[in-house]
């Protein structure tokens, strides 16, 4: 290890200040005893408690959870077939506008996206909930899937496709035993990719939502207009954990990975 | 069989396995395939050669059935496949790049053609452990591909595309991705696997010395169309145009305007100051035609006295000399200024090499060393 310079010592250590302190500050105060956020009163759970028994928090993270499922698992569907037909389907027409088309809602405001599903499901007269999230969330979501498997499918090589076809293989099973297996890495981070999106959006979600169904994110931002509560802290250290467990294992898993794949490479070449 | 030698081409009353006829393939504009026609035999090991944009790929692509004719009729055994897919085609193909399946073993690679023909398993997994054992891949076989060396890939590619029995196997490049000397000891290996199946081949290379060594016949291709086919043996003596010469091995091409003097035999003047040379050829040719000599180096002999019966000897001054371990070529540099390459096999030990930089040297050749080509 080398020793790093003072300037990168300082720029390192101001760059993570600058991302993590509020974090910090939230998770310390969802222990904190007093109701008052920002007086510290001493270290407890009870904050915890109380949200287990908040059924008004628990019904939205149901919903939460449900949408961010669902949504997740069309996107990943629409944008792999998407991706695939973009980066296989050759120079049929249109091509170009419908790669365009596609990759549009990456640079779209989402208050835009969000006012025009509305009026879509008014237009068509479609009741807001659970369904009309999950519909929204599966639009904006799609695209993300679609560019993290695109430049995946870019990367393969196409030969290995057609030596299936060679063997026998109908173009779909092609799909189904060699190609999907082999992109199946990027069309899982593209399903954790809407996953997230989905379970953190709250512009989109309170454009589609109604009195029926609300979202977690919705939920915490009409509460923290009351002002913020220790219940509060707890729920959003509770989604961080979660969020931070899950990035953590995947990023060790594929780095596992990597590293034993790049071994086993290296005993076969001396062998 | 065994003492006839293997020609079927030669045969009229054998019928080619493969045969293209008037076939035309075109990419927008531009014209891959011009109007081919080729026909390849049973058993044969046939190989397409030519400069990297000439079509032997797409010739290849098309057997395999991924892509189209524009135009013409692709036969393989009595049937016209240039519109089946390739699935449905009795033809396997090894690729260029191996397209091993990295998420299956060694064995469900080679398994995976004969899966998708419903194969009961117990012939799946005899079919499998014979090809493991041809290609000596037999303990490997539970690895998956990332897990052996690029020798070891190259061959499960093999086993994998010979495991359903093609009645022809198509090979792109097959040993491009391999060092020399492995190349070398898979080429015999390649000629020995098709021996011993008796499948037909048919292999695209750039390689010349690799088409030359596995091949019972060789097509030099150039422009999308086919300039001459024929044993490698031929191909290398009898080259039938200058680019085919040109393409294959070394060779001095002097060009200059024949003149017959009887029995097959020409005389072709090249340079005003110098004498004319001669040449025989089973080409005619009429006075006054251009022609063009094609002469190996090797048959171009080197010596510091004017050899008594040479029928053509030219002096010159030696210009280079390329030093290849076994062999030395000379570039000897005539006084009209042209340069004639002259090979010489070292038999003896470099210390005692004979001529050096600058000497002045006679190179002569007989009638029948040279090809006398039109264009």
């Amino acid at each position: 290890m080398t020793r790093m310079s003072w300037f990168n010592t300082v720029s390192l250590t101001l760059g993570f200040a600058f991302l993590y302190i509020p974090i910090v500050i939230l998770v310390i105060y969802s222990f904190n005893e007093s109701k008052l956020v920002t007086v510290w009163a001493g270290f407890s759970t009870k904050w915890y408690g109380e949200l287990l028994r908040n059924d008004a928090f628990l019904n939205a993270a149901w919903v939460t959870i449900k949408v961010a499922v669902a949504s997740s698992t069309f996107a990943t569907v629409l944008g792999t077939m998407a991706a695939y037909v973009m980066v296989r389907g050759g120079r049929f027409f249109g091509r170009t506008l419908f790669s365009g088309m596609i990759y549009a809602p990456l640079v779209m405001p989402e208050v835009i996206t969000g006012l025009s599903l509305l009026l879509l499901f008014i237009g068509i007269g479609l009741d807001r909930g659970v369904l009309t999230i999950i519909l929204a969330h599966t639009t904006f979501s799609m695209c993300y899937v679609s560019v993290v498997v695109s430049s995946r499918l870019v990367t393969f090589d196409r030969s290995i496709e057609e030596a299936a076809l060679d063997l026998g293989c109908t173009p779909s099973e092609a799909f189904r035993l060699v190609t999907l297996p082999i992109i199946a890495p990027a069309v899982i981070s593209g399903w954790l990719l809407a996953f997230t999106l989905s379970l953190d959006d709250l512009v989109i979600a309170s454009f589609t939502s109604g009195p029926a169904a609300t979202t977690l994110p919705i939920k915490i931002f009409s509460a923290v207009r009351l002002g913020v509560s220790p219940e509060i802290n707890a729920l959003s250290t509770i989604m961080i954990a979660i969020v931070a467990t899950g990035v953590i294992t995947t990023s060790l898993i594929s780095k596992r990975q990597v590293i034993r794949q790049r071994r086993e490479e290296q005993e076969a070449e001396r062998s | 069989m065994s003492n006839t030698v293997f020609a079927p081409w030669d045969d009229p009353s054998e019928q080619p396995l493969i045969k293209f006829e008037n076939v035309t393939k075109r990419f927008g504009s531009f014209i891959a395939i011009d109007d081919l026609t080729v026909e390849i035999y049973e058993r044969e090991f046939f190989a397409l050669l030519g400069p990297s944009g000439c079509g032997k790929t797409t010739l290849m692509r098309m057997l395999a059935g991924f892509e189209t004719p524009s135009q013409g009729v692709i036969d393989l055994a009595g049937q016209n496949i240039a519109t089946v897919p390739p699935n449905l085609r009795s033809v396997n193909m090894m690729f260029q790049s191996y397209a091993l399946f990295p998420h299956l073993s060694i064995w469900d690679n080679i398994a995976f053609g004969l899966r998708r023909e419903r194969m009961p398993k117990d012939q799946i997994d005899e079919r499998v452990s014979e090809m493991l054992r041809l290609t000596r891949l037999a303990k490997f076989a539970r690895r998956k591909p990332h897990q052996i060396s690029g020798g070891q890939r190259q061959r499960v590619a093999l086993a994998r595309s010979l495991a359903k029995a093609p009645k022809l196997l198509l090979l792109d490049e097959p040993l491009g991705a391999l060092d020399k000397k492995l190349r070398q000891e898979t080429q015999f290996e390649l000629m020995d696997i098709q021996e011993k199946t008796g499948t037909t081949f048919v292999i695209v290379t750039h390689d010349q010395e690799e088409a030359m060594t596995v091949a019972s016949r060789v097509a030099v291709m150039d422009h999308g169309k086919i300039i001459q086919i024929a044993t490698p043996d031929k191909i290398y003596e009898e080259p039938n145009s200058v680019y085919v010469a040109d393409f294959i091995g070394d060779v001095n091409i002097i060009t200059g305007t024949a003149t017959p003097s009887g029995d097959d035999t020409y005389a072709i003047q090249w340079s005003e100051d110098t004498a004319p040379l001669t040449a025989k050829s089973a080409i005619p040719f009429s006075t006054g035609d251009n022609c063009h000599v094609a002469i190996r180096p090797e048959k171009v002999a080197i010596s510091a006295d004017k050899p008594s019966e040479a029928t053509n000897a030219v002096q010159g001054k030696i210009l280079d000399i390329a030093y290849l371990g076994n062999s030395s070529t000379y570039h000897v540099e005539l006084p009209n200024g042209a340069v004639i390459k002259a090979q010489t096999a070292n038999t003896r030990r470099i210390s005692r090499r004979a001529f050096t930089w600058e000497d002045t040297v006679w190179l002569s050749w007989t009638a029948t060393a040279g090809v006398l080509l039109a264009n």
